[in-house]
């Protein structure tokens, strides 16, 4: 695993037991096939507070950057 | 091996409130004030708190100190010690003031000032009436608390490191505290923090449940450290449960779904909670409700291929009531169990919420052990806040809204008291033994060369599962001696652990390994301090020791009116006296008496 997509692991580590648990299982299921360029969404989007991010994957939020659609699509489906 | 060191006046380990808070006190004395976290410090757990924190401000009701240490004395079932409530109450109003000045941006009444809620265990004038006592901002409390704090810490010139993770404690010959090592995750070296005072932050351990509220940063790191430091663990048998967790997620399902007419069922669809509280049935009081759960699932009537859950029934509620009163709770059950609650029940079991054992302390923030006689002597240099940190003004049960009024209170407290014994000459920088990051190196070392070794995966869950099984929210004099022995064997097994991974950059794996090394102690001290203490109190309830005229509430304050301690060098366990008497000479103490609402 590349330094880029450890590092983006450990910024999964979350405040909220919900984050913690959506993340954990896109990890498991689409972490190792994600491309350099999605990564960076990732990466980006996970920059958010957690209040934030938790309120636009369960939806009662709308999507705030269109780069992050994509892989919020993904963590809509863990 | 030389390994490097950094020199401060004063080293925090954990930045949610407490860390924050305390920095808080020492950056604006001027002190050099290093914070080390494993996160970003906006994205600690105290950011999942929602009730608000308790301050008798008497904004919306007539309130007073008086009456929170009573509500808090007696929601403590009398186990925690009254000159740390005394302390805690009175000192309320003023760090929630101080607060709102830093920009919290509390709830607000008509008239500007802040908006106080009530709370349940909360009262008027010593259980007369509920009382407004709760101050918010929105369902976000604990998110606006720590942008209030990181900001003003900012500006103070606190220094943080961002994902370094807290080792082992140091500590000299005299078992003087001199700072801690640490690892960074960006570049795995393990770097020693020289400081004149250490304060620990780190916050609760839920994590060695298999159902538990908490987020997976909450592994008790800095429990687990003062441990390994050979200090001793209070009062870890107590530990609140939420009795409605999703089944194998831990994710709360609030109260107010049971309030919309919710129904608990066991396997064979009965509505159980009809023979254990005929009254309120499935509005009981949270404990009830848990213990009710828990002896459905013993008594092998739990659903599911283990049966190991119960069901929450809302499916006879209408699709429209669900869909308008109810829409974060179908959100979590479609996320979390799978089930769509307008169509079936959802799994729920009780689940871990909040430590209120742990590194003991006086009010002073000061970490304190027995010591020639002295049941409180403070470790120089040692200071605790929060979660982490056992005070005593949770005692056996913590009231809601009071865990963000302890952070600030005791976060306040320990950075004053840092600042006052460096002032005076209490406390100097001492020199460190030339041994000081050994205990780290040789742990980290086992953990490269571990050949055949353990999974970390399969003994956290290993842990997890005992945890839940013989020491959960309602115990049994067999399940806890069977405990002991599983869990003294999980804990062998998690000296063992391997991981396939050995390099030194963003090494997750590695500080998953090394979060275990923390749990394990933590685990081992809830389940020897569980079994031993063979009275019920609070929410240490046991099934052999049951509510009759002679033990209210199952409670044996002849015997067991003491705080427990747990030490890791041969499990031993010890006892120290609770303190009855407040701080002051003019406040009366809080008689004891039965817990009763």
């Amino acid at each position: 695993m590349t330094i880029d997509r450890k590092r983006v692991l450990w910024q999964c580590r979350r405040a909220l037991l919900e984050l913690d648990l959506v993340l954990a299982r896109f990890l498991e299921r689409d972490f190792d096939r994600l491309d350099e360029e999605t990564l960076a969404d990732l990466e980006d989007l996970l920059r958010c507070e957690d209040h934030e991010l938790w309120a636009m994957v369960n939806g009662s939020a709308p999507c705030a950057k269109e780069r992050w659609r994509g892989v919020l699509g993904l963590l809509r489906q863990s | 091996m030389s390994v490097a060191k950094r020199t401060f006046d004063a080293v925090i380990v954990g930045a949610g409130g407490a860390g924050l808070r305390a920095a808080l006190q020492l950056s604006e004395a001027g002190l050099k004030t290093a914070v080390l976290t494993k996160v970003f410090p906006t994205r600690s757990h105290t950011v999942a708190a929602q009730g608000g924190v308790a301050a008798s401000l008497g904004n919306s009701t007539e309130d007073n100190w008086h009456w929170h240490m009573y509500d808090t004395v007696k929601g403590s079932d009398w186990l925690g010690d009254q000159d740390a409530i005394e302390f805690m109450c009175r000192k309320a109003n003023e760090v929630v003031v101080e607060l709102e000045h830093y920009g919290m941006p509390f709830d607000r009444t008509d008239n500007g000032k802040i908006y106080q809620r009530p709370f349940g265990g909360h009262s008027q004038n010593y259980g007369q009436a509920p009382v407004s006592r709760s101050c918010a901002a929105a369902d976000r409390t604990g998110h606006a608390m720590l942008h209030a704090l990181y900001q003003r810490n900012v500006r103070a010139n606190t220094q943080f490191f961002v994902e370094w993770m807290a080792l082992d404690l140091i500590r000299d010959a005299d078992g003087d505290v001199l700072g801690v090592t640490a690892l960074e995750m960006e570049t795995g070296e393990v770097c020693i923090f020289h400081a004149k005072a250490t304060i620990f932050a780190t916050g609760g351990a839920g994590r060695i449940y298999y159902s538990s509220t908490n987020a997976f940063i909450n592994t008790g790191d800095g429990v687990g450290m003062a441990a390994r430091a050979g200090i001793p663990l209070e009062d870890m048998e107590f530990w609140q449960f939420h009795p409605t967790g999703v089944a194998g997620a831990g994710v709360l399902i609030t109260e107010g779904v049971r309030g919309e007419g919710g129904i608990l069922r066991n396997a064979s669809g009965e509505r159980f909670m009809e023979r254990y509280a005929p009254n309120l049935k499935d509005l009981a009081s949270r404990d009830v409700v848990s213990r009710a759960m828990t002896t459905e699932i013993n008594e092998g009537r739990g659903c599911g291929p283990d049966k190991d859950y119960v069901l929450l029934d809302i499916t006879h509620l209408a699709p429209e009531t669900i869909m308008k009163r109810l829409p974060g709770i179908r959100e979590i059950s479609i996320q979390f169990a799978g089930v769509d609650p307008i169509k079936e029940p959802i799994p729920v079991v009780p689940t871990c919420h909040y430590q209120m054992g742990g590194i003991p302390t006086n009010y002073k923030g000061q970490v304190v052990v027995p010591k020639d006689g002295e049941p409180n002597s403070p470790v120089a240099g040692f200071y605790a806040a929060g979660e982490c940190a056992c005070a005593s003004v949770h005692g056996a049960n913590r009231l809601g809204t009071n865990s963000l009024l302890d952070l600030l209170v005791f976060g306040k407290s320990a950075g004053e008291t840092v600042v006052e014994d460096i002032a005076v000459g209490n406390l100097s920088l001492k020199p460190l033994p030339a041994d000081a990051a050994d205990a780290s190196l040789a742990r980290i070392a086992r953990l490269e060369g571990q050949t055949n070794g353990e999974s970390v995966h399969e003994v956290g869950l290993a842990m997890r599962r005992t945890m839940q099984k013989h020491a959960g929210v309602f115990r049994f004099d067999g399940l806890l001696k069977e405990g002991v022995t599983a869990i003294l064997e999980v804990a062998e097994r998690a000296q063992r652990t391997e991981i396939k991974d050995k390099s030194k950059v963003w090494n997750t794996a590695r500080v998953e390994a090394l979060e275990l090394d923390n749990l394990i102690e933590v685990a081992k001290a809830t389940m020897i301090s569980a079994e031993a203490r063979k009275e019920s109190r609070g929410a240490h309830v046991r099934d052999d020791a049951p509510d009759t005229p002679e033990f209210p509430n199952g409670r044996n304050d002849n015997e067991w009116l003491k705080h427990t301690l747990w030490y890791r060098d041969g499990n031993r366990l010890d006892y120290k006296p609770v303190t009855l008497k407040p701080l002051s000479h003019d406040v009366d103490p809080i008689a004891l008496a039965k817990r009763t609402y």
